[in-house]
């Protein structure tokens, strides 16, 4: 199911609300492997980035080119929120729905369900109602709903955000698995720590541009400009 | 005080005696009203989770609309529809007026709008709660109106239970197309008219308990048939 | 759901039914409470099931106008005429009559019991500036009313707040008088029949300009040919037959009779 050879370029994205420009222009090869982690201070358009990429963000002007028909590319990708949405059914149900679009057969999906259960510790909560969970259980009901298509591509926005420490480590290790088994994952973060742990290499968006982007080594221990060596240090960049 | 009293005694009379006119009149009531909801449902809701959902140029305007014909007033909708069902009028042919087909429609008209607005408001909460995974998961127009359904329920049901109030206490406009034809078109809020018409308020107001009882019964039997009070889990 | 299905089937499902007749009659015809009479007998002499469409002569006459009912019942001479003569009914033929009475405050403040007619009795109300409630609604009630007021040379336009003209039914016309303890002039028949009478009483009858005469008229099948024509002349025959003279003369309300039959054997 995975697909070893997706990946995207953006050429001269700009995405403007309003009249003023949030995002860009962009210029971008993402490379075909790995995990991304998109850093940035508050309003540096992060998630405008990742919805821009996942294409449900309008763009102005610019292009956005999966390697890939782009119908294909959106079917073999996810997408996480910082708050999780649950449907208003039982765990079994939301696990099951994306599936059930896809107009899979009844016994795989109940196959899969519970395959993905039981990796998020959820296999006796199946018949719970999912909004009744607490955060981190939400985040992480959202997650396997997420990877129960085996998508080539899975974005995150901050989805360790708000969760406790025991939630956020069961999260990065289903990512770490997700991406060991093929998935590309591209994530944004204000945990640094998390970033460090996690990102194979690292975007730094200032201000809707591309400031600065490497290999994550080389990123946290070197870094070019001064904006993003102040980031990493904690003060504020504006 | 006295009246109200007597009323209550008729209205205990009429049911525990089975009375057969009673019993007539409030199944024609149901019949009705419920064919009404049915058919104002199937148009209503659908197209109120639509309007939730769907952008469109027109939209502010067609939900202004909506919410304009809420509240129209049931004696104009009872005129305009006696007026096109008569034999002058031009669905006339069809010899619908003064039956319960005619009723329908007007009841119809009067609380597809009521359905389709509350449907709309709870419908666009749900919608902004879930538009960015359905979004997301690139699900289809019919996909998402389907999910949305299916996940606001209940707030679907009260906006049925909202319409079937109205379409059982109404009165103006079923007098008018159905002409309050004893046995045939008779229902029991046009009976309370007839029996207030007459002077007699016992027997009106007993008329008005059944009704009361009526709908309350409707509701609790809905509510119960759709189990939404063991699935309320959300 | 498919419970809801199967009650809503248990619903729709309606028992076969006799032939029937669409009758438009006036208020005051089916306030009497003869209807409640006639009806069965003329369903078990001849099978025919007479839907009441109970509305004021105004009303009545545009529905037979309009070819929505297959013959009226009213008692609006000249306006039954005119509808005739436009060919909207084949004829016209008088079945019976009953009275109008004038009702009031059983006090009786403008003194009207002992007055000579039935215009002198409006006078003496308009006089007194005594509040009258009028139906207002074109009904042959209405009519009769207007009719009274013109013997009297009086114009109810003219009149001030005492004269209420409320647009409503007989019944509905007598509870706004009961409340208001106001005169109005209503049909013998609807007033025996009301429940609500209050401080209300009969102050005025008898004088012959306050004959009610009831007429039939079947809507002219050539004008609409959906009109049910052998029912309406079925029930011609029926409400002209000696059946009918012995069920309407004998109708009593409270030891009253109410309805004298005069149809005559031929048209």
């Amino acid at each position: 199911m995975v697909n070893p050879t997706m990946s995207a370029n953006l050429s001269q994205v700009i995405v403007k609300r309003r009249g003023s420009v949030i995002l860009g222009p962009i210029e971008l090869t993402l490379a075909r492997q790995g995990i991304t982690i998109v850093l940035g201070p508050n309003g540096a358009g992060k998630t405008t980035l990742l919805k821009v990429l996942h294409g449900v963000e309008r763009i102005s002007s610019g292009s956005v080119d999966w390697s890939v028909p782009d119908e294909l590319a959106r079917q073999s990708q996810a997408f996480i929120f910082q708050k999780p949405t649950m449907l208003r059914r039982s765990v079994r149900e939301n696990l099951a729905y994306p599936l059930q679009l896809l107009d899979y057969k009844k016994a795989e999906i109940a196959e899969r369900v519970a395959l993905w259960a039981h990796r998020i510790d959820l296999g006796d909560m199946l018949d719970r109602s999912a909004p009744r969970l607490s955060g981190g259980e939400q985040q992480k009901l959202a997650l396997a709903r997420a990877l129960i298509r085996d998508p080539d591509v899975l974005f995150l926005d901050e989805p360790c955000a708000n969760l406790d420490a025991r939630s956020t480590r069961e999260i990065e290790k289903l990512l770490v698995d997700a991406q060991s088994s093929g998935t590309r994952i591209i994530m944004t973060t204000h945990n640094i720590g998390q970033a460090r742990r996690l990102a194979n290499d690292v975007l730094f968006l200032l201000n809707g541009k591309l400031h600065e982007q490497g290999a994550a080594m080389t990123f946290f221990k070197e870094p070019k400009t001064p904006e993003a060596k102040s980031f990493l240090e904690g003060d504020i960049v504006e | 005080m006295n009246e109200i009293w007597a009323g209550l005694q008729a209205a205990l009379f009429l049911v525990f005696t089975l009375d057969k006119d009673l019993v007539e009149i409030t199944l024609r009531s149901l019949q009705v009203s419920l064919s009404a909801l049915v058919i104002a449902s199937a148009i209503a809701l659908p197209f109120g989770t639509w309007l939730a959902i769907r952008r469109f140029r027109y939209r502010r305007a067609t939900i202004a609309a909506l919410n304009a014909l809420m509240g129209l007033p049931p004696v104009v909708v009872g005129l305009i529809v006696y007026l096109l069902l008569s034999r002058s009028g031009p669905f006339g042919v069809l010899g619908l007026l003064f039956s319960p087909t005619a009723m329908i429609i007007a009841q119809v008209i009067i609380i597809a709008p009521l359905i389709a607005s509350i449907t709309h408001q709870a419908m666009r909460e749900l919608w902004a709660e879930y538009h960015d995974l359905l979004i997301s998961l690139n699900t289809t127009k019919r996909q998402r109106i389907f999910t949305l359904i299916r996940d606001g329920k209940r707030a679907l049901l009260t906006a049925a239970l909202a319409g079937f109030g109205r379409a059982i206490g109404e009165v103006g406009a079923i007098m008018i197309v159905g002409g309050n034809i004893d046995h045939a078109t008779r229902v029991l809020t046009t009976a309370i008219a007839l029996e207030t018409g007459k002077g007699d308020f016992a027997l009106a107001l007993g008329l008005g308990f059944v009704l009361i009882a009526l709908a309350m019964l409707v509701n609790f039997a809905i509510h119960a048939l759709s189990r939404t009070e063991r699935e309320g889990t959300w | 759901m498919i419970r809801i299905l199967a009650i809503f089937c248990i619903l729709f499902s309606t028992s076969l039914r006799a032939e029937t007749i669409k009758l438009a009659v006036t208020t005051s015809f089916h306030n009497s409470g003869l209807s409640d009479i006639l009806l069965p007998e003329i369903l078990a002499d001849t099978g025919l099931e007479v839907q009441l469409l109970v509305v004021g002569t105004g009303q009545a006459l545009r529905l037979g106008e309009a070819g929505d009912v297959d013959a009226i019942l009213v008692h609006s001479k000249q306006a039954e005429v005119d509808f005739v003569a436009n060919g909207f009914g084949t004829h016209r033929r008088e079945i019976m009559y009953n009275d109008f009475v004038i009702i009031g405050p059983a006090s009786d403040p403008s003194n009207i019991q002992n007055a000579q007619s039935a215009d002198a009795a409006l006078s003496q109300i308009a006089s007194h500036k005594a509040a009258f409630v009028s139906r207002g609604d074109q009904s042959g009630t209405h009519k009769k009313e207007l009719g009274l007021w013109q013997t009297a040379n009086l114009d109810p336009e003219a009149f001030g707040g005492w004269y209420r003209s409320v647009g409503s039914g007989m019944g509905a016309s007598l509870n706004i008088a009961s409340s208001m303890n106001a005169h109005i002039l209503s049909d013998r028949a609807s007033w025996l029949n009301f429940g609500n009478k209050g401080a209300l009483g009969l102050l005025f009858s008898g004088d012959p300009q306050l004959a009610n005469q009831y007429a039939y008229i079947p809507v002219n099948p050539e004008r609409h040919r959906h009109v049910n024509s052998s029912a309406t002349i079925i029930l011609e025959k029926w409400l002209t037959s000696r059946a009918a003279e012995l069920l309407i003369n004998g109708y009593e309300i409270g030891g009253q009779p109410l309805f004298v039959f005069n149809a005559s054997p031929t048209r």
